[in-house]
């Protein structure tokens, strides 16, 4: 059956078309009081309303979340309590030390965070530029292997979790494997070094692809001219590499490497699913502290979450004017968000 | 076997393959293998019956225990291979067990009946897919709704973000009014906000709005993608305006001008835009996790992590709904790959 007789999307047709017409009657009428130019106000109204609703209206109200306190959802009902929240946050002994602060997970987060963080970002950036160098060669089934590295950037993080702690598992395969080289099962989630590095190699392997991707275009448009030159002054793989890719590669990884970052830093789905961050606070990132704190935990503590969502904003602002000055040197503009 | 070797090592221009060859062919199967590996495991497990799941080491394959119909009995019996006392191995169909003593008789003559041991049995097993595991989630948990809450926010976020994206994107592209510019920058500027910064108050507005434990309070917050907007109104922009000011002098409303004209020329933009939106809606987590707490409207990455919680996990059942979960974005990779990648290396955009 053709896809035109189908009869669903006949339906479908018919629908769109009479709500099609319903809309055009009334919006005739508001062409003809404001014009033509301005009618444009009418096409942006749905979008900008849900933006106004969604995203600006709520920027707002953080603020005032942030220096409120009391356990009441409804703005009205909420004390004011100035900078009591950041206070508590703040409240430590020594600043390196987590163990002597108020709220010693938000420091512990900070920290787990930063240190993941760094790692992830160093090792991801370095591996997807080894990948796209290798993509970039003329390799059989090169298409095929392209999309083999992209392929886990699509699974949802919840998937990708279960499917590493699946392979991870105390009776699982990779201890199978290692029972074949005559080694002892370790428990791999519920040691804090190992579950710290599984989240940090589980990451990579699920975002890894996405800036191959964008290393390999950076890549594909340095002109072949300049290798041929080089390749006429015979000069070494190594040279053409340090001279050449590069130093014309290196505005891409300067963008990838912040991009990286900023995704990073607001880690938490994977790793929520895979160790909970556990063991203990071993894994906790930032973003798990917001919302344990803000929803998870028996008493919602908005006000406290808020103000944590602060200090990320915070730092995410920075990363970002970082971002916005390496992106106008590079005249190349890249979204940051996984969600749209 | 010799031509495909050669075919394999040939290369363009130059003579053999040096070691920047070998490397990095030894790089991209290791990569494969890393890849892929994980998911095929999954996807191999996912078939498999509790005991085999139990196993350690594990099998590659999904095996099952043979069974046989023997006569005389309702039910199929479960094949052993047995060691008889005299040291003869056989293959005999349980019959019952009590204790550590098995009783079994021969699937061909029925009548004897051997009483063994249950040292000296070994379950016979034959490669089986578990089927089970697929056909008892719709029956056991309430794995349709959850699978229907996915597809419906899916579809409806979809369907709303490609037209009200499109509307947006034609103001921005084809109309010259104050203040244009400021609200083009004004979405852009949205790029910067993440949503996890923006958690607490979203979650007061959506509760404001009586939308907490509803699929819309998934749908509104996500349908304004700034992304979205970005991509529909710069293919917007080549579309000539010749073509609306003959539909202007026809005398067509700026509606039916968007709708009949517009919308359709914009088709290979709002594919791309409708493909990423379908894995965005459909891999969501954190923001339904705080909207959505009743159970009956979880979405199954909602579900999956409830499972996955369990103390007692059954992951026979939790490896087959992760599969589903994962097939329809496997589908997409499978025949859009190229719109996606290119997508991304254009735009930066994921």
């Amino acid at each position: 059956m053709s896809i035109a007789r189908n009869p669903i999307v006949v339906l479908a047709a018919r629908v769109a078309t009479a709500a099609m017409n319903a809309v055009d009657a009334p919006l005739r009428a508001v062409q003809r009081v404001l014009g033509v130019p301005r009618i444009g106000w009418i096409f942006l109204a749905p979008n900008l309303i849900i933006l106004g609703l969604f995203t600006f209206l709520p920027i707002v109200i953080n603020f005032y979340f942030a220096f409120t306190g009391g356990v009441e959802l409804y703005p009205a009902e909420r004390p004011f309590t100035g900078l009591d929240n950041l206070e508590t946050l703040f409240d430590c002994e020594h600043y390196l030390d987590p163990s002597t602060c108020r709220k010693d997970l938000f420091w512990r987060s900070i920290f787990n965070t930063g240190k993941f963080a760094l790692l992830q970002v160093v090792l991801m950036v370095s591996f997807a530029l080894i990948t796209a160098l290798v993509l970039n060669r003329k390799i059989l089934g090169r298409g095929f292997f392209r999309g083999v590295f992209f392929y886990p950037v699509l699974l949802s993080p919840v998937v990708v979790a279960l499917i590493w702690k699946w392979v991870l598992q105390r009776e699982g395969v990779l201890n199978a494997a290692l029972a074949g080289a005559a080694a002892a099962p370790i428990n791999w989630l519920a040691d804090a070094s190992w579950a710290f590095f599984w989240c940090v190699f589980v990451s990579i392997w699920a975002h890894m692809g996405f800036y191959t991707l964008i290393l390999l275009a950076g890549l594909q448009a340095i002109p072949a001219d300049l290798y041929e030159a080089a390749q006429m002054d015979s000069a070494t793989p190594w040279r053409r590499f340090s001279r050449i890719t590069l130093p014309l590669l290196m505005p891409n990884l300067v963008v990838v490497l912040v991009l990286g970052l900023i995704r990073s830093v607001q880690t938490f789905d994977e790793v929520f699913v895979l160790t909970g961050g556990g063991p203990g606070s071993a894994t906790t990132f930032i973003v798990q502290f917001i919302y344990q704190t803000g929803f998870a935990e028996s008493i919602h503590q908005y006000g406290l979450a808020a103000a944590a969502s602060l200090v990320l904003a915070l730092a995410l602002l920075l990363l970002t004017l970082v971002q916005l000055r390496t992106t106008r040197k590079s005249l190349r503009g890249s979204g940051d968000r996984d969600h749209g | 076997m010799a031509s495909l070797a050669a075919m394999l090592t040939a290369r363009r221009g130059r003579g053999k393959l040096d070691w920047t060859d070998w490397f990095s062919y030894g790089y991209l199967l290791l990569g494969l293998f890393l890849m892929f590996g994980p998911v095929i495991w999954l996807v191999l497990s996912s078939f498999k019956t509790t005991a085999a799941l139990n196993e350690f080491p594990p099998r590659l394959l999904p095996y099952g225990q043979k069974s046989v119909v023997v006569a005389g009995y309702d039910r199929p019996l479960s094949l052993y291979r047995v060691t008889l006392p005299d040291g003869t191995t056989r293959d005999l169909a349980e019959v019952r067990r009590i204790g550590i003593q098995a009783t079994l008789v021969d699937p061909k003559t029925p009548e004897a009946e051997y009483k063994v041991n249950i040292r000296d049995r070994q379950p016979v097993r034959e490669f089986a897919l578990a089927l089970g595991n697929y056909t008892e989630i719709f029956g056991k948990f309430a794995f349709g709704t959850y699978l229907w809450n996915s597809v419906f926010i899916t579809l409806v976020a979809t369907l709303i973000t490609l037209l009200f994206n499109a509307m947006a994107a034609f103001a921005l592209s084809k109309y010259k009014f104050g203040g244009r510019d400021v609200v083009f920058l004004l979405v852009l500027s949205t790029l910067m906000i993440p949503p996890t910064i923006i958690l607490v108050p979203n979650f007061l507005v959506v509760a404001e709005l009586g939308l907490l434990n509803s699929l819309w309070g998934v749908i509104w917050p996500a349908v304004a993608t700034p992304t979205g907007v970005f991509l529909l109104r710069q293919y917007m922009l080549t579309i000539p305006d010749e073509l609306i000011d003959a539909a202007r002098m026809d005398n067509a409303s700026e509606w039916r001008i968007f709708w009949r004209i517009v919308l359709p020329l914009s088709a290979p933009a709002l594919a791309v835009l409708a493909i990423f939106s379908v894995m965005w809606r459909w891999n969501d987590f954190l923001w339904p996790l705080i909207v959505l707490s009743r159970n009956e409207k979880f979405t199954l990455q909602l579900a999956l992590n409830a499972f996955q919680g369990e103390l007692t996990t059954e992951w026979n059942y939790l490896l087959a709904m992760t599969v589903i979960t994962l097939l329809p974005v496997t589908f997409v990779f499978a025949f859009l790959q190229r719109h996606i990648t290119t997508g991304i290396a254009a735009s930066g955009l994921k």
